[in-house]
């Protein structure tokens, strides 16, 4: 229980620098008042009617669609980089390239090429898992012991089941990191994202950026609040999910 | 009775560090015949190219010079008629001690429950029943290499090979570990090629000990032992012999004449 002290005495401390009138509410609100703006949130909706379950929803949408892509790609071509050299070799350069390019500056081109909408804030969120996704995967691959293959070798192993039955598993461990540190990524590109992409008036970051246009700093906060929580929940699901199907050291 | 087995014909092996530009022979010329169901022990000084030996006998090697032969056939890839068992036990960290024992099996497209029931035989003769579904971390390091030697025992290879499979156990589990092996070898009589650092164990364990030269690796010597089994570790032909293998190992280990490159 120690460990929620500092974290107690911090809101104390602002609720009573608040409570004062030391900060204005319009810069800093309250704890008090980000409470009850996240109850507006739940009942009111920002902008009204829009509730915040339904952002919440598309929220999710988004990243998923944009996170499940990357895996379905970024997965089997880290696999086949780690595999092979030449594949890493030829593919390398085209990665290097694109990867310090930050996802946020695809918005632009997203919108020309695939519009206003789901589509394009998909893209952006792809982009910012797809990497770590990738990298995490190859390099698995590549921290594999050799005599682990050498060992499937002297069983007769073909390429394929050195594949398979040992690249596969042997990377695992990393690809949950890649998917961990991309759905992590993924989530920080939302916002932005959602800036660009969002035609159907809902998403945590339209929320958020629709009440800083009204000026509510308060739902602002509790949307970060919210985004931040959801976040943390998606880590501990995958946590679990690695640790029901990984049960080796 | 009495043929020849396994086959090597000058059997050389150079290393290129493509990056000092430097070739590094680690085997000049090795010939040897070894007969079925020998125990045959390589002892050398460290470094001397014993593991690369077994390698190359294995098939993992592409490049190296000589032949190898396994009742007259060539071996030129990994094959399981020819097992290795590695230093570092090279289990399979995400598979259970029973699908690593299991592993070749599948491989070789074995159904599920039929090669479960081989694996479990292996297991009580290994004496691990009760330990199957552990994965190898959970395991003692005694236990991870019998289960290393069983997944390759499974496979019934002609010639079974050992890279110092008892090097980092303690001497207690590797006395326990020797005498296990003894036992095995009395059901099975399996051709079995050892490498090892420790005059002792080869001493306990061999029909024959190959005495290797430090790098680049040649045969100095070869001693047959015909003391029956099971071998008292203090008796006197097992002294003479280890004090001789001692003796050829220290006079390698002096003499500083410069490495042949």
């Amino acid at each position: 229980m120690e460990r929620y002290i500092p974290l107690l005495v911090l809101l104390c401390l602002w609720q009573a620098l608040c409570s004062f009138g030391i900060v204005a509410s319009y810069v800093l609100p309250s704890p008090i008042e980000i409470a009850i703006g996240f109850w507006d949130l739940l009942t009111v909706g920002m902008p009204p009617g829009h509730l915040l379950y339904y952002h919440i929803l598309y929220s999710l949408y988004r990243v998923s669609l944009g996170f499940s892509v990357a895996c379905v790609l970024g997965v089997p071509l880290g696999l086949l980089m780690g595999w092979s050299p030449r594949f890493h070799n030829l593919f390398s350069p085209i990665i290097e390239i694109v990867r310090p390019v930050p996802p946020l500056a695809w918005i632009p081109i997203a919108i020309v090429w695939l519009g206003i909408g789901i589509k394009s804030s998909a893209f952006i969120i792809f982009l910012g898992a797809f990497f770590p996704i990738l990298l995490n995967t190859a390099s698995g691959v590549l921290a594999i012991n050799p005599i682990l293959i050498d060992a499937a070798r002297t069983l007769n192993a073909t390429q394929r089941d050195i594949f398979f039955k040992v690249l596969v598993p042997g990377s695992l461990p990393s690809i949950f990191v890649g998917m961990r540190v991309g759905m992590g990524v993924a989530w920080m590109t939302l916002v932005a994202a959602e800036f660009s992409g969002v035609k159907e008036g809902y998403g945590l970051g339209f929320m958020i950026m629709t009440a800083r246009d009204i000026q509510r700093p308060d739902e602002i906060l509790a949307g970060m609040l919210v985004i931040g929580v959801i976040g943390f929940a998606v880590d501990w699901l995958f946590r679990t999910w690695e640790s029901r199907i990984r049960l080796w050291g | 009775m009495n043929t020849v087995h396994l086959e090597l014909v000058r059997i050389g092996k150079t290393f290129l560090d493509e990056k000092l530009g430097m070739e590094t022979c680690a085997i000049a010329q090795i010939d040897l015949k070894i007969e079925k169901g020998q125990f045959v022990s390589f002892v050398g000084p460290s470094g001397c190219g014993k593991s690369t030996l077994l390698r190359i006998i294995s098939g993992l090697e592409n490049s190296f010079e000589g032949e190898v032969f396994l009742d007259g056939k060539r071996i030129l890839k990994p094959h399981n008629e020819v097992g290795l068992v590695f230093q570092q036990y090279a289990l399979f960290p995400w598979r259970t001690m029973c699908e690593n024992i299991e592993m070749g099996l599948e491989i070789m497209g074995m159904g599920k429950t039929e090669r479960r029931a081989v694996a479990k035989e292996y297991i009580r003769l290994f004496g691990m029943e009760g330990f199957e579904h552990l994965y190898p971390c959970q395991l003692s390091g005694g236990m991870q290499q019998r289960v290393a030697i069983a997944r390759t025992l499974i496979m019934n290879p002609k010639v079974v090979m050992m890279d110092e499979p008892f090097g980092s156990l303690d001497s207690q589990t590797r006395n326990d570990m020797q005498e296990f092996l003894m036992d095995l070898r009395q059901k099975r009589n399996d051709t079995v090629l050892f490498v090892t650092h420790n005059v002792d164990e080869a001493v306990f364990l061999s029909d024959q000990i190959v005495v290797l030269s430090k790098r680049p690796a040649r045969i100095l010597r070869i001693f047959e032992i015909n003391c029956s089994r099971p071998r008292d570790r203090t008796s006197k032909e097992a002294n003479d012999i280890r004090r001789e293998v001692i003796g050829i190992l220290r006079r390698e280990r002096m003499d500083t004449s410069p490495v042949g490159s």
